[in-house]
């Protein structure tokens, strides 16, 4: 056979078949790629979303549940032209919003195609129904059904979260476990349990056409998953006492945090101001509102506002100079209004007697008689330098679970700050600092920072004489067993015996009557025996906060609670009835007729405009 | 003396090519009908439906080949070649003032209900008159004036098909090249066209290669001299001056396809362009019906989903699934083995007419059949290329399988036409 111009041509033409024989081989046997975009083309899946799961209170109440909203859906392509009037009649609306959206929808037309898109939003009842009997005549809209959270109760609203909408970047977070369109637990609780609250997405497979027009059900059936429902959560809160402790604080800022000392539950967690659980629906809505607010609802203030503790912190440096064998409780120092910590500069304190006991220090909260304690314990022989002194302070301090996250299983949840010798050496030069550059840490001033779940903490572990479980906000249920961390016990470098002496303080600082010159009589109840410290933190940015720390009764107490009101002035005033009315509230139910007044005066008391 | 000389029709007709144009008729049919076919079952006959008009049309392509075949004299087709082609001219420009606009361009005729496209019929008309007047006595190619009176004859009508926006149409006419170059044109002509397609592709897709690309334009005739010694010195110098041609044009080439590109062509040829060389990734846009088509192809796997089971093409992803597309469906549902049958069927088809071409004794016979099969391998080329993304989207029918009366009509009068002349030849030699 020659090669002449015929046969080149034949083979050409070999050639060519060949050429396009290899590349429908290579796409239809070596690149697997398409046959799985087939699969995404035509066959969809319509999920189901399951109902997420309930959240209760420690007693049984539904603090978060679910109830059915109706939306009304238009597929713009399967219209027709309809009477506008009828339909906003029915609907309950104007026609003019109808033919807005209806012009909006013709000009996205290309975009919407043959979806359907919801024209309104948790639609009322009536025009629901209205809608219903009518919907023969409005061909191409129709009502869909879909859970949204309900809350029967007005408690725990930024503790409880809300649920939103996947943003594209929570998604990427997430491959695979969320479609565009999905809720998610955003903040709070709803965030922290969201694994367990969302449940299981069920699936029905259909085959579609390229117009998305559902044609036949795949396979019949076979392949489809049912929905599995969300786990319920129990939750430590008492919902009785989270909705008191929201009513006292109202119009105020702050937080009251109520532990139980023996198991570490979290009974109460109040952040004020807070969400109103009415908008925690529909946040959406409502979010520029709450954005705007400058009293930051969304600012979970109970794990995440870092403030000096004040006075408090007292009860620590006294434990550690008595564990350190610095302070016995019959030392006296004496308090001339203040301590002289050098020449010129003085720390100041209030009127009271002088010289004082420790158990007297601490019931009248004298500023001088710490300062001595802490320098004890900071120029204390034993150890060869005061920043080795320094770093033991800091340990026996950390123990009580101040400086570092607690790790307790709400979200967000901030460590607060407790300064360490090496902080100081870059502050002020190594060895340039003395026990007076820090003299202020002696009151629970200074640098440090402590949130209100840490510093009610501190009354759970005085509660219980030296130990803690880390405080928690989600209980043991048939369906969810938490972490067993929280069941351990953390012990603090402070020995049991010493807590007893501190007690006795606190116990008097309630206790003692008036005209004692204990600093916590307002919040005294006849046969709670509460035990308590006040405190009265300054801070640069106007009225000094509020301070209390109790628990109650003072044998086998039940409830330990912390009390932080920004800018209430001393702690005996607004803090300490705050904190022992919830005492009173969950140890005996209602609160006793010569209290009323005080409760009265703490429910009306108005600190802030919002 | 004609009832002796007379071979008989089993002898003289070419059934194999009749055959082959019979099963690929069939196999574009039941396509078409896979095509439609989705939730709600329909008979093939169903004359609402595309698949039971295709079957109309198949019966009267089927009539009109018989008639071509049997009833007309071939010698009828030499005669009528210049009137004829110049009708077709006529008709060509007309249809733009007078046709009705279709996705854009305007080369249709409607009456009534039915519609023709005058360029399905140009492509026959040319063909025979290219035919008629390359088989003169004393017609050379390699005399200038009669090359450039067959590119007339051919780049008229091309270029009034690009004026009514049919460009897909119009690039189906380099096919006759193909005749051209088994007449004598020198091969420099597509070995320069060849090059000006790279270079094109490779400015546009890989800047980086365009100065290898032209050094090999430039080096490629050298190499010719080690292949075939040239000892003439005019020869070695035309050779040479050819290469330096090819490089300068070259260069100009390269420059001018930034100007091409951007400024001649239409938004939409560029977005495809584009699209098949992977410089764009547009699948809801430009990339739609590409990467649709070769997902329904791709899906098919070695022995495809079955008669009817085909998703991606029933379900309407694949556009124009009928006409342009229908490759689709057999990919689809037939898989890589139905593909393989397919092609193999126009390979034949194809094949068998340039050796019968080639073997014919009379020169009208020879050229018109390779205008055939070089008009016939270009739409192949294009049409399945486009459905499996090696040629960008051009809408061109796929012959003979494609739904639509006009194609299939003017297809098969163009195959029969050839069969008939081959015939005539058998029938007194």
């Amino acid at each position: 056979m020659t090669l002449d111009r015929k046969n080149k041509l034949l083979v050409a033409l070999s050639l060519m078949i060949a050429l396009l024989l290899g590349r429908i081989f290579h796409i239809q046997i070596m690149d697997g790629r398409y046959k799985s975009d087939s699969v995404r083309n035509a066959m969809v899946r319509q999920y189901i979303a399951p109902p997420r799961g309930i959240i209760y209170d420690r007693n049984g109440e539904i603090l978060v549940g679910n109830k059915m909203t109706y939306d009304l859906l238009v597929t713009p392509r399967e219209t027709g032209p309809f009477d506008t009037v009828a339909l906003a009649e029915v609907l309950d609306t104007s026609v003019s919003f109808i033919t807005e959206r209806m012009r909006y929808y013709a000009a996205n037309r290309r975009r919407i195609g043959w979806q359907s898109v919801a024209l309104i939003k948790q639609l009322g009842e009536i025009s629901c129904q209205r809608f219903v009997e009518e919907q023969y005549r409005f061909p191409g809209f129709k009502i869909e059904m879909r859970t949204i959270r309900d809350y029967p109760f007005n408690a725990g609203g930024n503790l409880l979260g809300y649920i939103s909408e996947v943003s594209p970047e929570y998604m990427e977070k997430h491959p695979g476990e969320y479609r565009s369109g999905d809720y998610y637990g955003k903040t709070g609780l709803e965030s922290a349990r969201e694994k367990d609250l969302r449940g299981e997405k069920g699936y029905r497979i259909y085959l579609r056409d390229a117009r998305n027009r559902v044609q036949t059900a795949y396979n019949d059936g076979k392949d489809d998953k049912l929905a599995v429902p969300g786990k319920d959560v129990v939750t430590t809160i008492d919902a009785h006492l989270q909705q008191y402790g929201q009513l006292l604080m109202r119009g105020k800022k702050g937080s009251v945090v109520a532990i139980e000392p023996q198991t570490g539950e979290i009974l109460a967690m109040v952040s004020s101001p807070c969400i109103d659980v009415g908008v925690l629906s529909d946040v959406g809505k409502h979010y520029a509102e709450i954005a705007r607010n400058p009293g930051k609802p969304m600012f979970n203030r109970t794990v995440m506002a870092s403030y000096p503790p004040g006075s408090v912190f007292k009860i620590v440096n006294g434990l550690i100079g008595l564990q350190e064998g610095v302070l016995r409780p019959n030392y006296h120092y004496s308090c001339a209004q203040g301590y002289m910590y050098s020449s010129g500069h003085v720390l100041g304190c209030h009127g009271h007697p002088s010289p004082l006991g420790f158990d007297d220090a601490i019931m009248m909260s004298c500023n001088a008689y710490f300062c001595h304690v802490l320098k004890n314990v900071l120029e204390n022989p034993r150890y060869d330098s005061l920043s080795t002194a320094f770093t033991a302070w800091r340990q026996y301090v950390m123990s009580f679970g101040f400086g570092q996250k607690l790790g307790s299983d709400f979200p967000a949840e901030l460590g607060g700050n407790i300064p360490s010798a090496a902080f100081y050496n870059r502050r002020y030069g190594r060895g340039h600092w003395r026990f007076p550059t820090i003299v202020s840490l002696s009151i629970g001033q200074g640098e440090i920072g402590a949130t209100p779940l840490q510093i009610a903490n501190l009354a759970a572990i005085l509660a219980n004489r030296g130990w803690y479980r880390i405080p928690h906000i989600v209980k043991d249920s048939e369906e969810i067993s938490i972490d067993p961390k929280y069941h351990e016990r953390h012990y603090t470098l402070v020995d049991t015996l010493q807590f007893q002496k501190v007690i006795y303080g606190m116990w008097k600082a309630v206790n003692a009557g008036y005209g004692s010159g204990a600093t916590a009589t307002r919040g005294s109840v006849p046969g709670l025996d509460i035990c308590g410290k006040t405190g009265t933190a300054q801070n640069p940015h106007g009225d000094d906060h509020s301070v209390f720390i109790c628990f109650a009764p003072r044998d086998n107490p039940r409830i330990a609670v912390a009390a932080y009101v920004e800018n209430a002035g001393a702690g005996g005033l607004t803090a300490c009835p705050i904190a022992s009315l919830m005492v009173e509230k969950y140890l005996n139910g209602n609160i006793r007729p010569d209290r009323k007044n005080l409760e009265q005066d703490m429910i009306s008391k108005r600190l802030t405009r919002y | 003396m004609t009832q002796t000389l007379d071979r008989g029709l089993r002898k003289t007709v070419d059934w194999s090519l009749v055959g082959c144009w019979l099963l690929l008729v069939l196999i574009g049919w039941i396509n078409i009908y896979a095509s439609i076919q989705s939730s709600e079952p329909a008979s093939i006959f169903d004359l609402r439906y595309r698949c039971g008009m295709q079957f109309l049309w198949i019966i009267v392509a089927l009539a009109m080949g018989m008639v071509v075949l049997f009833a007309v004299n071939p010698r009828l087709w030499e005669v009528i070649s210049s009137p004829a082609y110049l009708l077709v001219l006529v008709l060509l420009v007309a249809v733009i003032f007078l046709g009705t606009e279709h996705k854009g361009s305007r080369s249709w005729f409607s009456l009534g209900s039915l519609s023709f496209q005058p360029a399905e019929i140009s492509k026959i008309t040319t063909s025979l008159l290219l035919a008629m007047v390359m088989s003169q006595a004393g017609f050379r190619l390699s005399v200038h004036r009669n090359l450039l009176r067959a590119a007339l004859i051919i780049g008229i009508p091309a270029l009034i098909i690009v004026l009514e926006r049919e460009t897909g149409t119009a690039l189906v006419y380099a096919g006759f090249l193909i005749a051209l170059y088994r007449e004598g044109m020198s091969g420099w002509y597509l070995f320069f066209l060849g090059m000006a397609v790279v270079l094109f592709v490779l400015t546009l897709a890989a800047p980086a290669w365009v100065p290898f690309a032209l050094i090999a334009a430039f080096l490629l005739p050298y190499l010719f001299f080690y292949v075939r010694p040239i000892r003439h010195m005019r020869l070695r110098r035309r050779y040479l001056l050819r290469s330096l041609v090819a490089a300068v044009a070259g260069v100009v080439m390269v420059f001018s396809t930034e100007i091409v590109f951007h400024r001649l062509l239409r938004d939409y040829q560029r977005n495809r362009i584009e699209v098949v060389l992977g410089l764009k990734d547009d699948p809801a846009g430009a990339g739609y019906n590409v990467r649709q088509s070769m997902i329904a192809i791709g899906s098919g796997g070695l022995f495809g989903k079955g008669f009817l089971r085909g998703t991606q093409t029933a379900y309407g992803f694949v556009p124009e699934q009928t006409t342009d597309f229908i490759f689709c469906t057999v990919g689809e549902e037939w898989g890589f083995a139905g593909c393989l049958v397919v092609l193999l069927l126009y390979a034949f088809l194809i094949g068998r007419i340039i050796v019968d071409a080639d073997a014919s004794r009379e020169a009208f016979t020879r050229i018109y059949g390779y205008c055939v099969a070089g008009l016939l391998a270009m739409h192949l080329l294009i049409n399945v290329g486009m459905t499996v993304g090696l040629v960008p989207v051009i809408g061109i029918t796929l012959p003979l399988m494609s739904y639509g009366g006009s194609s299939l009509l003017a297809f098969t009068l163009m195959i029969f036409i050839f069969i008939a002349l081959h015939r005539q030849e058998k029938k007194y030699f």
